[in-house]
């Protein structure tokens, strides 16, 4: 029996080098199932040879040696042997000798493709959730029964779209390459809006299994600091402000996590949030990644979002926030990325920042009713102004109607104490 | 790899069109050609009349009818096609996007079955 520790570390290994390697043998191999295959062969062997001989040097190394052994017996053994094998042998020369002797020599630094990989997962020709469940399983190295329960999904169903991704990426002939220098812009926004809709998941949907949800949380976060460690080794390469706008972005937001419920596991609003319990090291990082990205003068949603973020984050107490200017920089997101939703928002700040009047009179006449009528949050936000007024009665009817819309079981917890509230009060 | 491109576009847009902006038009299409061939992607293109003239044929029951107008009657129509052979996806959508028919319709980008092939 296995102490704790040392099956923890492996299988954390296992997973951390996941993306790296299996970034790698799909360069070799030009084959996504068979690298997942035999990567999983490989995974397999690992876990009986590393609680025994120990982690190794090279564990990204290692795994690929051991997985690319395992594809040329396999494609040795295959019907259809010739046309694969000239593809194996190209791959093979670029990747480089297989040491005849039993023993893996873990030295050999296999050159890192995960851009590849990335941009292969996140291609727009996929459809977004095929783009996330590929992005978690690939480069996450998540489970497919952890993916599936995160996004609650059958796993049959996760199984299913996985399968249709990579059937799709096959037959459509989805290149395994980094975009030309042209494309990559537009590119690399599909990527960020992958790993933004992870962080989402994560963030916001509060029922169901927290750790999944935190563990999303990371791993967009993880994944961003991958991405742009890669970009950053790219030769040849610009800095992508946006990028690193949403990765100071999901630190920001990620930063605010601890202060978010309360013992009983209740939802707890921005502005009661006890701000000693929001995480420092996060928000240093993340006004760090705002402060160079924003230097580059090349805004985008991403970085107006993270800016948002920000003031939140610098404001010592609720009473101390420059609701001004965040209605200001949400005027700013409106222009490059109108929605709804935005705003909603901007409507809410400036209610904050010159009365609930001013932020009811907003709301009216954006019509906002017609796109957002069935949106909870609508209802909650107009209820919370319409409070601030002092029009109970309309208040307690807006939250109604809020409480009527809401699926999640903490938010919904939270708009039924608003509403009793309310109602005391009339 | 083989694709074949679908232009879709709105009849009613071209059919409003002046001489000059048809003429426009038909060089724009004509360039875009030449710009298939010059990349050695181009194998067949052709415009097709407008769903005025199609007839929809389907056999049942042994018996073959046939019906005035296209198969479905959508918001934008198949007004043209290019069969292009192209290195990969990206390559195609390369191409999609520079047909003047995208400026206002749709192009749908599919990969020709090719039999022999392993799946």
């Amino acid at each position: 029996m296995l102490p704790f520790q040392a099956n923890d570390a492996i299988e954390q290994t296992l997973r951390a080098e996941h993306g790296r390697v299996l970034g790698s043998l799909i360069a070799m191999l030009d084959d996504f199932d068979l690298a997942e295959d035999v990567l999983q062969d490989a995974l397999l062997t690992a876990l009986e040879r590393w609680p025994v001989d120990g982690l190794p040097r090279n564990p990204a190394a290692w795994l690929t040696t051991v997985a690319r052994r395992k594809a040329i017996d396999r494609l040795r053994r295959d019907q259809a042997q010739q046309r694969q094998q000239a593809t194996l042998a190209a791959g093979m020369e670029r990747a480089g000798p297989v040491r005849p002797d039993e023993d893996v020599v873990d030295e050999h630094t296999f050159p890192d493709e995960r851009l590849k990989l990335i941009f292969t997962c996140c291609h727009p020709a996929l459809a977004p959730e095929a783009q996330i469940a590929l992005t978690l399983r690939t480069l996450g190295g998540l489970g497919t029964a952890e993916i599936a329960h995160a996004f609650l999904v059958p796993l049959p169903t996760m199984n299913q779209r996985l399968t249709r991704a990579k059937t799709k990426i096959r037959q459509a002939g989805i290149p395994y390459q980094v975009p030309s220098l042209e494309r990559l812009p537009e590119r690399l926004d599909t990527v960020l809006q992958v790993l933004y809709l992870i962080f989402n998941e994560g963030y916001t949907a509060s029922t169901g299994d927290d750790l999944i949800r935190q563990a999303l949380c990371s791993e967009a976060i993880h994944l961003g600091r991958v991405l742009l460690a890669l970009l950053e080794a790219s030769p040849g390469l610009p800095r992508y402000p946006e990028a690193e706008g949403l990765l100071g972005l999901m630190l920001l937001h990620d930063a605010r996590r601890a202060a978010r419920a309360d013992g009983r596991g209740e939802l707890v609003l921005l502005e009661d949030q006890d701000r000693a319990r929001w995480d420092k090291s996060e928000i240093e990082a993340g006004l760090a990644l705002l402060d160079g990205a924003l230097a580059l003068r090349q805004p985008g949603p991403f970085q107006i979002q993270a800016a948002i973020s920000a003031l939140h984050a610098q404001a010592t107490t609720a009473a101390d926030t420059d609701w001004q200017e965040i209605a200001a920089l949400y005027c700013e997101l409106a222009r490059r990325a109108p929605s709804p939703v935005v705003e909603l928002n901007r409507a809410v700040a400036l209610g904050l920042a010159h009365g609930p009047l001013v932020g009811l009179m907003e709301l009216d006449q954006l019509k906002l009713e017609d796109s957002l009528g069935d949106y909870h949050w609508f209802h909650a936000a107009r209820a919370d102004l319409l409070r601030r007024a002092g029009y109970g009665p309309q208040a307690r009817d807006a939250y109604s109607r809020a409480l009527a819309l809401c699926q999640n079981g903490t938010e919904r917890s939270f708009l039924a104490r608003r509403l009793a509230e309310t109602e005391q009060s009339l | 790899m083989r694709y074949l491109l679908m232009i879709y576009t709105d009849e009613t847009v071209a059919a409003k069109m002046s001489p000059e902006e048809q003429g426009a038009y038909m060089a724009a299409y004509n360039a875009f050609t030449k710009a298939t061939r010059d990349r050695n992607a181009f194998q067949a293109g052709e415009a097709l009349q407008s769903t005025a003239t199609a007839t929809t044929v389907r056999v049942r029951n042994g018996k073959a009818v046939s019906t005035d107008g296209p198969y479905a009657e959508t918001k934008e129509q198949l007004g043209g096609y290019y069969l292009l052979n192209c290195k990969n996806l990206d390559e195609a959508i390369e191409f999609a996007a520079m047909i003047p028919g995208a400026q206002h319709g749709s192009i749908e980008v599919r990969p020709i079955m090719e039999f022999g092939e392993p799946a």
